[in-house]
């Protein structure tokens, strides 16, 4: 056992103090010492991203950083995206376009998806580029089809939102749903 | 434990079913909320580590523990251990908790440690040392059917499975043309992202009270009576928010639960056993892999006259689901198509690796890959068009299956096989493609570049499937699930069934079942945890049988108790509030509201176990999927451009969530049919990591448009049918389809990894 | 996590010569960059090593430099940050490789000198530095020295540095001007993928001719390589003519010497069987590799 260091960070906007071995993964300071077990493991070795946490805005798969690395950082956790209990404009997405299934690559994806949005600038990334952008957060259960649907319309929203506070989009954007004798509208995609 | 409430929820009055209101649990999972079992934090609990077999077939000579270790607060359990009897119950009950003196396949587990401090476990772990003498080892379908060496029975065959209909002898020499073709499939593994996860813990009534990521409650219920020898009411299993299941977590937490409560036994502290991906992926159960071969007589209008269809599929070292697998592999093998001669040869063998199990599509996705391969060869045969040759003999009402079942009602073959068509402008579409792939030959002959010096072609392949809803055969009837819905004190109503959530969206499609039924708004409804304390049994979720069956009986509860009250009211109930006013008025005058609904057998369906003859499902979901892919004529790598999907599922009680479920398992089939393959080293798997057990990113994922088509099963809530297997099922094939397509070349293996397309190319002379 | 991370010590340096002390202290610490090789190995208890050189906190290995001769890059260098940088557009196959270097939380935190020093044959960057004929500084308590790339691996996942030395830089000389350069890699998916090959190709044209190959391969041998007898096919032969839109076109002038290059890699490249492919099929697709970077060469605007 090597002696446990101090380290400084903020998380989600505020300053907490841990003391804890130097290699201790960030994963797992955030969800022991910091009580935010938000962060998920889905392999431990960065290829699934259930781990993501923005560390100055960039995301990081926690199971990779040592404590050590993360003394003065900046981090963002899935429990920091929401501002009190309104949700961000993805969260909102997700819940709506049905981007969350099992959930358990959600918060991954979330983070993921956030410094996306962030690097976008107010611009709506084209499908392809949220795909290539997500590449490092595995989902097993939604084809990814709602994810990219959904982070494109959180992205629209981030836009006009400048203007007023609208909200994503309707649902089902790439489903139609043709019933025998159905007199129900059919939803297309915009 | 806090009731799965429905919080938010946006209902486009006055009816829930058919619109996407929100999820139930939506705004736990993006924010992080949720609790799944990993997440949850156990005073005193102890991790529990599995020490397993790294041979795939020996006996055990020695256990030691490194007296150089040191042991102390370490929990250390072995098969002597357990109390009951040492078996994880299933149904032939073959499978050992744990290894007595031999093991039957590499990663069997041997003995348990547990430590409060999860690296002490581990090194504790690491300090047992097993010596095992090897024996010969049967590892593939083709030394089990060898009998290289005996490891099950005198054949090695867990069990087979004859279908016949019809006079093949007569199909065959009615044909034009006898095609015949034999289509191989490999192991794949479930890869939800959260791992298998347990806790147990002793209660003070000498009972147990376990907690997991699964899928079936009762399953585990079930087997820890058997392995603790207690009766059903001292022990409770309690389903925790779970990262996703596939069928991974259908039968295997039994064993998990059964590990981690083995060890709280002893111990008399709450273990966790949290597996890590190695782990998961090297010792849980895989998709079975299946060899095929076909023969198949059709007369040169492209009438189908016969079909011989011979089965094998590797079930591993225990019997576990093999039986069941194989029998709806078996019983899907000749398609939604009508065959008016048919044989249908399945056997399960064993082999010394880890057991097979569930997994999406239950032995379907196997039987039909091989099936639609073989309508395009003989569409080719034919020079006959891939859409028209199935379209021509695609089952209508009245048509009959090989095991003798007449499709009465709702068949959307035909229907979803037209979406298809004319959504991906099918004729048109290829004729273009053929156009680009000969101006890219063109070109490249004359060493102009094009796609930056790549050489590209496209290809566009189609496939038609079906899937029957719920348990096969008599399954249902045995099963005889329970479901009931009772009154809290506020005047809530609360369905309770067994079901569980594991991201397909259960609850919320509860919920609005019933709230469809009780006239109210989906988010008054609440439903009960999964846990076999407080709900009955109504079934495992598997087999797409959640919706239709059981949500059949949560509708069925939720009428009768709007009956019930309104008759105690005297007059009609409108809406929520009133709802609650008049169940508190019944309630205070008396007493508690249960209401209870049991599966019966809709009328006119028969089943015969005996001889595999009748109707053996109540219903059939249909599914197309056309898939255009492009390939590097130099890389042989493939990339699937677009899905175009219709699927006839009776009804979209949540259209979000159904085409959720369409796109996930339609994503898994593309995963299945070009990337996802276990590789092995003498008997145990090589790639047990993530990066290597290669599964699709977002960056793989094509852009996937379905279509949902409705037509409706009376005996269905609201129409309903089974979509949680369907998609499974489509996407390899038309991959397989579209390859061909664009390079000439047909393979017959799955995945069609660029190593394996590049021997068929070559092979082919290309 | 299989390795029992509480018992890891982890030293963290004041500056680079005390980095440099450190390391050359016993036992002697592991270097750490971005960990993302480490962990990996961590988490299968594949890392035995409890002493760790924490580098994140020297500046002096930080930073992208421009120079008219080439470009210097930090050793702790993200992917990240070679893909944004702009003075790096000069060198589109190493931007190229840094975009396909696993996923964006990957890129965000690995290294080049991390992925130089892991050594792994199917490194995604060191075809790139190979093909480029990079220099890479290396520092000690003896002081610092320079090292050709292509001297630097010397055997399956080893360096011609020692265990007291450290990456600092790499510097990346200018292609020259009209040079052609293609990066490919073929890996397992699309996307957060290991290479089953990885290959980059500059050609210096002078006039018609290709007056200076440089072909480099990674999993492809024990370590990354170039191939020097296909190099030696291709140079002083002429380029494949540019062919308008729609022209016939005479075969390729160059396609003999493609030829020649393609079986000449039989004595430049030893694959192997593994986890992730085949000799034969990794054979097969590095001369095909060679054929399309002729073909890029043939339509690229000669300048
Ligand atoms: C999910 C995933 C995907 C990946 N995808 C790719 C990919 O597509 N392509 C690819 O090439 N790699 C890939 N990698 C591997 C890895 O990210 C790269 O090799 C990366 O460049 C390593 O850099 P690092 O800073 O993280 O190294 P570390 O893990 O910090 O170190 C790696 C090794 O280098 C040594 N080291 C580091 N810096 C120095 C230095 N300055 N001087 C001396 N020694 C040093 C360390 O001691 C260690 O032995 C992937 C890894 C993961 C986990
Ligand atoms: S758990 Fe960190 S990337 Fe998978
Ligand atoms: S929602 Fe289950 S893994 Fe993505």
């Amino acid at each position: 056992m090597s002696r446990p260091i101090r380290v400084t960070m903020t998380v989600n906007g505020r300053r907490r103090h841990v003391t804890v071995p130097a290699m201790k993964r960030l994963r797992d300071v955030l969800r022991e010492d910091l009580k935010l077990s938000g962060s998920k493991e889905g392999c431990g070795e960065g290829e699934c991203g259930a781990c993501s946490v923005l560390i100055d805005g960039k995301s990081v798969n926690s199971c990779l950083v040592p404590a050590a690395q993360a003394s003065g950082a900046r981090i963002v956790t899935i429990e920091g995206l929401a501002r009190g209990r309104r949700l961000s404009a993805l969260q909102r997405a997700f819940i709506e376009l049905g981007g969350a299934q099992c959930g358990i690559c959600t918060p991954g994806m979330l983070i993921t998806a956030t410094e996306l949005l962030q690097r976008a600038k107010g611009r709506v990334p084209g499908d392809q580029e949220v795909r290539e952008a997500l590449a490092g957060n595995l989902c097993r259960c939604t084809g990814y089809q709602k994810i990219v649907d959904a982070v494109r319309a959180a992205a629209r929203t981030r836009v006009s939102a400048k203007r007023a506070k609208a909200r994503p989009r309707a649902a089902a954007a790439r489903t139609r749903v043709s019933a025998k004798r159905s007199a129900r509208p059919k939803t297309r995609r915009p | 434990m806090s009731p799965r409430r429905a919080k938010v929820a946006v209902i486009h009055a006055p009816s829930s079913v058919g619109v996407s209101v929100h999820r139930v649990e939506g705004v736990d999972k993006v924010t992080g909320a949720a609790r799944y079992l990993d997440d949850l934090v156990v005073p005193g609990v102890l991790h529990g580590r599995t020490v397993r077999s790294v041979v795939p077939r020996g006996r055990i000579r020695r256990v030691t523990l490194d007296p150089a270790f040191d042991w102390k607060g370490v929990v250390v359990a072995d098969h002597r251990d357990i109390p009951g009897e040492n078996v994880v119950a299933l149904i032939a009950n073959d499978q050992p908790l744990l290894a007595v003196d031999e093991v039957r396949h590499a990663e069997e587990p041997i003995l348990l440690v547990a430590h409060e401090n999860p690296e002490r476990a581990e090194a504790a772990r690491l300090a047992v040392k097993v010596e095992i003498e090897p024996l010969e080892a049967v590892l593939t379908v083709e030394d089990a059917l060898a009998r290289r060496a005996l490891v099950h029975g005198d054949d090695n065959v867990f069990k087979e499975i004859v279908i016949a209909r019809g006079d093949l002898e007569r199909g065959f020499s009615d044909a034009d043309l006898v095609i015949e073709g034999e289509y191989r499939s490999g192991h794949q593994e479930q890869l939800y992202i959260e791992n298998n996860a347990m806790l147990a813990e002793r209660t003070r009534d000498g009972g147990l009270f376990v907690r997991g990521s699964l899928q079936c409650p009762y399953y585990v219920h079930r087997a820890l009576e058997r392995m603790f020898a207690l009766p059903a009411g001292k022990v409770r299993v309690l389903q925790t928010v779970t990262g996703g299941g596939f069928g991974g977590k259908e039968e295997y937490p039994s064993m998990i639960g059964g590990h981690a409560a083995l060890l709280a036994w002893k111990s008399g502290r709450p273990v966790k056993i949290v597996y890590d991906r190695l782990e998961d992926i090297a010792a849980t159960t895989k998709r079975h892999p299946a060899v095929s071969r076909l023969r198949a007589g059709v007369m040169r209008d492209g009438t189908l006259t016969a079909l011989d269809f011979d089965l094998v599929m590797d079930g591993g070292a225990y019997e576990t689901l093999t039986a069941v697998v194989l029998s709806r592999g078996a019983i899907h093998a000749a398609g939604p198509y009508r065959w008016p001669n048919v044989r249908i040869r399945a056997r399960g063998v064993a082999t010394n690796t880890p057991p097979n199990g569930a997994f999406r599509g239950f032995g379907a996705p196997q039987t039909q890959f091989a099936l639609e391969c073989h309508m395009d060869r003989i569409a080719a045969a034919l020079g006959m068009d891939a859409v028209e040759l199935r379209h021509r003999n695609a089952v209508r009402i009245g048509d009959v299956t090989p095991t003798g079942q007449v499709l009465k009602e709702s068949v959307g073959a035909r229907q979803v096989l037209e979406r298809v068509a004319a959504r991906s402008k099918w004729s048109a579409a290829r004729r273009e493609i053929e156009r680009a792939n000969a101006a890219a030959e063109v070109a490249e002959r004359s060493a102009r570049t094009v796609n930056g010096g790549r050489r590209l072609r496209r290809g566009l392949g189609v496939s038609l499937v079906y899937h029957g809803a719920g348990f096969t055969g008599s399954g249902e009837v045995r099963l005889a699930s329970l479901a009931a819905m009772d009154l809290d004190r506020d005047g809530h109503p609360r369905v309770r069934v067994a079901n569980t959530e594991i991201g397909q969206g259960t609850t919320t499609m509860f919920a609005q079942l019933a709230a469809e039924a009780l006239r109210v708004p989906a988010e008054f409804v609440r439903i009960e945890d999964p846990d076999t304390g407080s709900v009955p049994d109504s079934g495992p979720t598997v087999a797409s049988r959640t919706c239709m069956v059981v949500g059949g009986l949560v509708a069925e509860c939720a009428t009768a108790m709007r009956e019930r009250l309104e008759l105690f009211a005297e007059r009609p109930i409108k809406g929520a509030n009133d709802f609650a006013h008049v169940a508190r008025r019944y309630l205070a005058a008396r007493g508690a509201l249960r209401i209870e609904r049991r599966y019966r057998r809709p009328p006119g369906i028969e089943w015969d176990d005996a001889s595999y003859r009748g109707d053996a499902y109540g219903v059939f979901s249909y599914a197309s999927c056309a898939i255009e892919v492009e390939v590097d004529l130099d890389t042989c790598e493939t990339r699937v451009v677009h899905v175009q999907t219709a699927q006839d599922i009776g009804k979209a009680i949540h259209p979000v969530l159904a085409a959720g479920q369409i796109e996930g398992g339609t994503l898994q089939g593309l995963g299945w049919a070009l990337l996802e393959e276990l590789r092995w080293k003498e008997g145990r798997v090589w790639n047990h990591q993530l990066t290597n057990y290669i599964i699709p990113t977002s960056a793989d994922a094509p852009p996937i448009e379905v279509e949902i088509v409705e037509i409706p099963y009376s005996h269905g809530p609201h129409g309903a049918k089974g979509v949680g297997e369907l998609p499974m099922d489509a996407p390899a094939p038309a991959v397989v389809a579209a390859i061909a397509h664009a390079t000439g070349v047909a393979v017959s293996e799955i995945p069609v990894t660029p190593e394996r397309l590049r021997r068929a190319l070559r092979e082919a002379g290309r | 996590m299989r390795a029992a991370l509480s018992a890891i010590e982890v030293l963290r340096p004041r500056g680079l010569s005390h980095a440099l002390e450190l390391i050359a202290s016993e036992p002697q610490p592991v270097p750490l960059a971005g960990g993302t090789d480490l962990f990996v190995a961590l988490n299968a208890g594949a890392e035995p090593r409890t002493r760790f050189l924490d580098l994140s906190p020297l500046a002096a290995l930080r930073g992208i430099r421009s120079s008219r001769e080439g470009v210097t890059i930090g050793s702790l260098t993200t992917f990240r940050e070679i893909r944004e940088h702009a003075g790096l557009r000069h060198l589109p196959a190493l931007v190229a490789a840094a975009a396909e270097v696993g996923g964006w939380q990957i890129q965000n935190r690995a290294t080049l000198g991390g992925n130089i020093a892991n050594a792994s044959p199917a490194g995604d960057a060191l075809p790139v530095l190979l093909a480029h004929e990079a220099r890479v500084k290396i520092a000690s308590v003896r002081g610092e020295r320079e090292i050709a790339i292509d001297r630097l691996f010397t055997g399956y996942r080893q360096l011609a540095i020692e265990r007291d030395e450290l990456i600092v830089s790499i510097h990346v000389p200018w292609p020259t001007r009209g040079a052609v350069a293609l990066f490919r890699k073929v890996g397992t998916r699309r996307a957060q993928s290991i290479s089953k090959v990885v290959f980059c190709g500059v050609l210096h044209v002078a006039g018609r001719g290709m007056e200076r190959v440089r072909l480099a391969y990674g999993s492809m041998a024990p370590v990354p390589v170039r191939a020097r007898a296909a190099e030696n096919a291709l140079e002083g032969s002429a380029l494949p003519a540019p062919q308008g839109a729609g022209s016939p076109g005479s075969p390729d002038v160059s396609e003999s010497s493609a030829a020649a290059a393609r079986r000449a890699l039989s004595k430049d490249l030893a694959p192997i069987d593994d986890i992730r492919s085949d000799r034969d099929y990794r054979m097969d697709i590095a001369g095909r590799l060679i054929e399309q970077l002729l073909r890029v060469a043939a339509f690229s605007p000669r300048r």
